[in-house]
């Protein structure tokens, strides 16, 4: 009895320091793209995305040049899979990714070899991040189109500001530096990198939050907080009323 | 021992005849009437999760650093009574739950109040002489909303302030008295010192006290004018059917009363209701997308998400879009409702004796075709209220959906209530389900007996064999519909 409850002390354990590790990334992350071939590059970039944005990266009347956008830009649109683009639909939409991690690389140093400005992967370092800090700017600069929770949200004409849990710490970053879509790109200017890390951790810790009182019923609100109050609490009740009630 | 202290009692306050009266009145058993006891339970149940609230909760706007155990908001600036909810919710034994409890009861509690108003509604049951209760009823609907929305504004976080930011806006644009009515309410330009001061009390002394006082009218009125009920065997316009209160319906009233507690409680324990810590301290100056009322505001959101920004300016004074959803339309919504009997009755000239047998619904086309057009143009506007999030959920445009809610709303209210007159008058014309079954019984001996003509209208199946011994014909074929 003793040794189970031991066990059962130890799986505990172990599924905290998970949690844990979940809650607070450790180590730096490091910035993909660095190593990547300029030649497989090429040899990817001509048939998966010359088609639309042109054989130099100059751009078509379909897509806009990739001359300048810089890594953070190539990484975040292929590694999220929304390049190559899903025929149809208004908007980008997030899939599983068209090329391995090696790949990617090696397209980021195709392209940042034309023309090498714009913005890099971001090196994040989340566990000196300021979670409170983050918490103060995205409720501020994000919520208002992602949501207090970062469900997502709608924009005007069928677009939508995406819901950030499936975006990973860099891609979120990349997507505060690049402005994808109808974002607005935010430069070092605006947030400078320990601000960047501090939103992109509480970003991360909206993933899972410290949040106790139950089911959070898809954190989306008093919407599916009225559909329970009404399904499961006056439906029991309802229930009960038949059960304890005359029914003729 | 207890005939002596009755006595003592009886001989003091004279109550033994009355109480004896009182024991033994009858309440009706259909289900039905047991809505409005889940409101009246639920309404309890508010009040004691409530008072445990107050002992903790700090009704202020004064500024103070938060250092709770939360660890997103260590060291941020926040209201007084945004930080003292974060404590009773997670420092404060049992504050969790009983927040939680408190929410979900409000929310069980309008719940109820609608389906009690639909059931009172839809049997006819607010005829004369039963049109004052209504009128209190509704006046209990109208306050349990606004006490609602009062208690979901109180803990000063991004959500409530939203909410509070739109009602200021609301009140503003009123005609010629708005910004009187805005300045008078809130105390000032929102978001003004003294809003959460005003909101507690009228929270937790000015409104549970009206609702408390009219909750006693409604009852000492339904006691004086007894239950209506249904038409079946032995009842009749002047006699009630069902249980006495002792023993029976008492303790069967308990016990409801602890299902509606447990039902409460199990949604406090494990359904999370409104997490403030997640949404943020409120700041005017920040907004969340998918921000949304309580569902019993949600058609108030809707209507206001839907009409378009019609501006009319007349006599030198503009009347902005908002004052057409936002004040119009409750002030007609609640009229009508109000208003209803003494409608109906003009209409049916049904206003010369007492009515105290129900209607069944089907029994009033009309009454019941306009109910399900009105209730379906309520539902379309709180579904409108989540235009965002079902827009970003099924992956559809915002705008869009915009543009077929309004024209849903236009167009399922006549539908809806003419497919239900239809309907209705069809049941109608088919002969009471009860007359027409076939009743096949087996007697002792083993023979089958056959009823295929019920009493008819109003019998209550109550079976009537036909004195026939059928043992040599088999049981016949269930009729089909039967």
């Amino acid at each position: 009895m003793a040794r189970r409850g031991g066990t059962v002390l130890l799986v505990v354990a172990g599924l905290i320091s998970v949690l844990v590790t979940a809650l607070h990334p450790a180590a730096a992350i490091e910035a993909p793209g660095t190593d990547g071939d300029i030649q497989r590059g090429h040899e990817l970039y001509t048939p998966g995305c010359s088609s639309c944005h042109g054989l130099h990266a100059e751009g078509t009347r379909r897509a806009p040049p990739l001359l300048g956008v810089g890594a953070a830009s190539v990484d975040f649109w292929v590694s999220s899979g929304r390049m190559p683009l899903k025929t149809g639909g208004r908007q980008a939409v997030r899939k599983p990714p068209e090329y391995d991690r090696k790949q990617i690389d090696d397209l980021i140093a195709y392209v940042t070899s034309l023309d090498p400005g714009g913005p890099p992967v971001p090196e994040l370092d989340l566990a000196r991040a300021d979670l409170v800090e983050g918490g103060e700017l995205f409720r501020s600069n994000c919520a208002a189109c992602h949501g207090a929770v970062a469900i997502g949200g709608a924009l005007a004409s069928g677009r939508q500001a995406p819901p950030l849990r499936p975006a990973s710490a860099v891609q979120a970053a990349e997507a505060i530096r690049i402005g994808p879509g109808a974002m607005p790109s935010v430069g070092p200017d605006t947030f400078a990198h320990d601000q960047l890390e501090a939103v992109v951790r509480y970003v991360e810790s909206l993933d899972h939050p410290d949040d106790p009182g139950g089911s959070g019923l898809g954190h989306a609100g008093p919407i599916p907080e009225g559909f329970v109050g009404w399904l499961v609490g006056l439906g029991a009740l309802l229930l009960a009323c038949f059960w304890i009630g005359e029914r003729e | 021992m207890i005939k002596r202290f009755n006595r003592w009692f009886d001989d003091r306050l004279g109550a033994s005849g009355f109480v004896r009266t009182a024991l033994n009145k009858v309440f009706p058993d259909h289900w039905s009437f047991m809505l409005g006891e889940i409101a009246l339970y639920s309404f309890l149940l508010l009040l004691l999760t409530g008072v445990y609230l107050t002992f903790f909760f700090e009704p202020s706007l004064k500024e103070v650093m938060y250092h709770g155990s939360y660890a997103p908001l260590k060291g941020v600036e926040m209201s007084q009574a945004y930080e003292s909810t974060l404590h009773l919710s997670f420092e404060v034994r049992a504050g969790m739950v009983m927040r939680q409890m408190h929410h979900w009861a409000a929310i069980v509690f309008l719940a109820a109040i609608v389906v009690h108003v639909g059931r009172v509604f839809f049997t006819g049951a607010f005829r004369r002489p039963r049109e004052i209760n209504w009128v209190v009823g509704c006046s209990l609907l109208v306050l349990a909303m606004a006490n609602g929305f009062a208690g979901y504004s109180l803990p000063d976080d991004q959500l409530s302030g939203t909410g509070l930011r739109i009602a200021y806006s609301i009140a503003l644009s009123i005609p010629l008295g708005g910004t009187w009515v805005a300045y008078l309410l809130f105390g000032g330009e929102f978001p003004s010192e003294s809003i959460i001061s005003r909101l507690f009390v009228i929270h937790v002394l000015f409104l549970p006290l009206l609702i408390l006082g009219l909750l006693g009218a409604h009852m000492a009125i339904l006691w004086r004018q007894k239950h209506t009920q249904f038409r079946g065997k032995g009842k009749t316009e002047d006699n009630v059917v069902g249980s006495r209160l002792w023993p029976s319906y008492a303790l069967k009233s308990v016990g409801f009363f602890f299902i509606v507690s447990a039902v409460v409680a199990l949604l406090g324990g494990v359904a999370q209701v409104n997490p403030i810590w997640l949404y943020g301290p409120f700041r005017a100056a920040d907004v969340s997308a998918a921000s949304q009322p309580d569902w019993y505001v949600g058609w108030l959101d809707g209507a206001l998400r839907l009409f378009p920004g019609w501006e009319i300016r007349a006599f030198g004074h503009t009347i902005p879009a908002v004052f057409f959803p936002g004040v119009l339309l409750p002030t007609v919504s609640f009229g009508l409702l109000f208003g209803w009997p003494f409608i109906e009755a003009r209409f049916t000239k049904e206003n010369e004796r007492e009515y105290h047998l129900l209607d069944r619904p089907r029994e009033r086309p009309l009454r019941t075709g306009i109910g399900v057009g009105v209730i379906s143009f309520y539902v379309v506007l709180f579904f409108a209220a989540a235009t965002d999030v079902l827009a970003t959920v099924f992956d559809v445009s915002v705008t869009g959906l915009l543009v077929t809610f309004r024209a849903v709303l236009i167009a399922l209210p006549p539908v809806a209530a003419s497919v239900t007159y239809r309907l209705c008058k069809e049941a109608n014309a088919l002969p009471d389900e009860e007359g027409t079954a076939p009743v096949v019984s087996r007697t002792p001996s083993g023979a089958y007996v056959l009823d295929d003509h019920g009493g008819g209208n109003g019998s209550n199946g109550a079976s009537r064999a036909d004195g026939v011994d059928h043992a040599d014909t088999p049981a016949p074929e269930p009729s089909p519909g039967a």
